[in-house]
């Protein structure tokens, strides 16, 4: 597998979620994705953004376009040094009909992905990382 | 050709065998056609040694030369095996047949070395040896082309199943009978246009009849619920007809959940359920007797 | 801060979303709107996404917060012209937007608004600022 380019982004406001939505658009279409998977990882790194700004004080996402024989792919890596998750699989999910926090996005972000990642630490910041094949 | 001309060949084959693939792999190395970005060195020493070691077999057995014959099966097998493998990672069939024909120039370096003193032989064995390796090259072309036609003709079968029209049943009201067996991608691809055509006419709803699909597995029922639920988000509703018996049973055990779909069990009554809501009706004519 | 324009158009109120919003200006929206169908006594609202290539579970929150909140205050919600790929990604995201109603076009959802409100006849267009055109 391999990395063909990458891009850091910041993602600490509002206005750094929109900006995350359009430069993944422009990813996915140049790597060559179909209308309704740009759309699911837009979507995903939409989702993720918002909880790198709201729920861990800010962070980066990293873009990678990726390969790995003829397949092509869209790699992002979200990255906060927030207070981290403690329970994973609670955050993973769902948990709009309750109300609480996490809501649809973690779960969701996962089920819009062809493959998912999280690391987090209560204290030390979480790391989610999602991929979408062409 | 005679038979002892044959085994000459297969003596310097022998007797050179070492320093024949050396400068075999040297020719392939400096040349473009190789594609050192798609094949490793390592790769390309295996089947060079390997062709080399048939082809002397197949020499030292004699017999005729025509490729047809039994002494060339393992030949045969190793180009059908090279010439599978190079397509695959994206060799052109021209550069796979360089492979066999880049052999020439450190074959005849190697003849013109042995039979230098006889000019005559130099130059017969020169043209059997240019003719068997043209036969071994094209071969390798024929068999590219029989890769394609074979994909040709299995992407004809899947667009024979794939084309399933979404039909206008009447203003607002579209149809879309699948048939055959589904499988996830074609369901996605389907249901994709469906909705796009949902878009197109404006329709507010389409019925999804199934009566030509002899089984659905989870992965496909669960293709249809969404496209459904995605209908409806965009302000259509979908019926699905055609469940039959097998169908039904499948549904259940499975313990899929289709309590917020409409179904019905052909299409006739689907379209009947479509006209009402819509707010049509069929009336039959007084007039013409 | 730009904000999304509300048309009055009789007892119907028009918003067309054709921005790429941040968090901050759906929520004032979904705050103007609330504003706007009790001070103009609006019985429908009518909510054009068509623009819209992305609908994260957020803007889908808003969507149903807008639609629960005009209930209340006796008023029909439509959403109309959802995107395939939208709907597509809402599905796999999970949500449901079961309080929405919506329409494939802007014919169909006034047919569906005048029908849920009782006076279906539109008096006049009136700009953002409730003013006439002269």
């Amino acid at each position: 597998m391999a990395v063909t380019r990458t891009e850091k982004l910041p993602v600490h406001v509002a206005s750094d979620v929109v900006r995350v939505r359009q430069v993944v658009r422009a990813w996915a279409v140049q790597i060559g994705l179909n209308l309704v998977d740009q759309t699911k990882i837009v979507t995903a790194a939409s989702e993720l953004a918002r909880n790198t700004v709201i729920y861990g004080g800010g962070g980066t996402v990293e873009l990678e376009s990726i390969t790995n024989g003829s397949r092509r792919g869209l790699r992002l890596t979200f990255l906060d040094y927030g207070p981290g998750i403690a329970d994973i699989d609670r955050a993973l999910t769902d948990g709009f009909t309750t109300g609480t926090g996490l809501g649809l996005g973690l779960g969701g972000a996962r089920r819009l992905s062809n493959e998912f990642e999280i690391r987090s630490q209560p204290g030390a910041g979480t790391t989610v990382r999602i991929t979408r094949w062409t | 050709m005679s038979p002892d001309r044959k085994s000459r060949i297969a003596e310097f084959l022998g007797r050179h065998e070492k320093e024949l693939v050396r400068a075999w792999i040297d020719r392939q190395l400096a040349s473009v056609a190789t594609r050192r970005d798609l094949i490793s060195e390592g790769d390309l020493r295996e089947q060079s040694s390997q062709f080399l070691r048939h082809l002397r077999d197949a020499a030292i057995a004699g017999g005729s030369d025509d490729l047809a014959g039994s002494q060339w099966d393992a030949l045969r097998e190793l180009l059908g095996e090279i010439s599978q493998s190079r397509a695959r990672l994206g060799f052109t069939p021209t550069e796979t047949a360089m492979f066999v024909f880049s052999l020439k120039e450190p074959l005849f370096t190697l003849l013109r070395q042995e039979l230098g003193s006889d000019p005559s032989a130099l130059a017969e064995e020169a043209w059997n040896a240019t003719a068997l390796l043209d036969r071994l090259g094209l071969y390798t072309t024929d068999l590219y082309q029989r890769g394609r036609d074979q994909i040709i003709v299995r992407q004809q079968q899947e667009m024979m199943e794939l084309s399933t029209p979404v039909v206008q049943l009447w203003e607002g009201v579209l149809g879309l009978p699948l048939i055959g067996t589904l499988d996830s991608a074609r369901t996605q691809i389907v249901m994709e246009s469906l909705l796009q055509r949902i878009v197109d006419t404006g329709a507010r709803i389409a019925i999804i009849d199934i009566t030509g699909v002899p089984t659905v597995d989870t992965l496909v029922a669960q293709h249809l619920l969404k496209t459904v639920a995605a209908a409806r988000l965009m302000g259509a509703d979908c019926i699905i007809s055609g469940i039959r018996p097998q169908i039904a049973q499948t549904v259940v055990h499975l313990g899929l959940d289709l309590t917020t779909v409409v179904t019905k069990a052909t299409l006739a009554d689907a379209f009947a359920v479509a006209l009402q809501r819509v707010g049509l009706s069929v009336v039959r004519s007084a007039a013409l007797r | 801060m730009d904000r999304i324009p509300i048309l009055k158009m009789g007892p119907m109120l028009l918003v067309s979303i054709q921005v790429d919003m941040h968090d901050e200006l759906a929520m004032s929206l979904q705050d103007d709107l609330t504003d706007r169908i009790v001070g103009d006594r609006a019985r429908g609202v009518l909510i054009d996404i068509s623009s819209l290539e992305v609908v994260d579970s957020f803007i889908g929150r808003m969507l149903g917060n807008i639609a629960a909140m005009a209930k209340v205050l006796d008023a029909e919600t439509v959403v109309v012209g959802m995107r395939p790929a939208v709907a597509i990604t809402l599905v796999e995201l999970g949500m449901s937007l079961s309080g929405v109603r919506t329409a494939l076009n802007v014919e169909r959802a006034m047919e569906m608004l005048q029908m849920a409100t009782a006076d279906g006849r539109a008096t006049s267009v009136e700009g953002p600022d409730g003013r006439h055109p002269d």
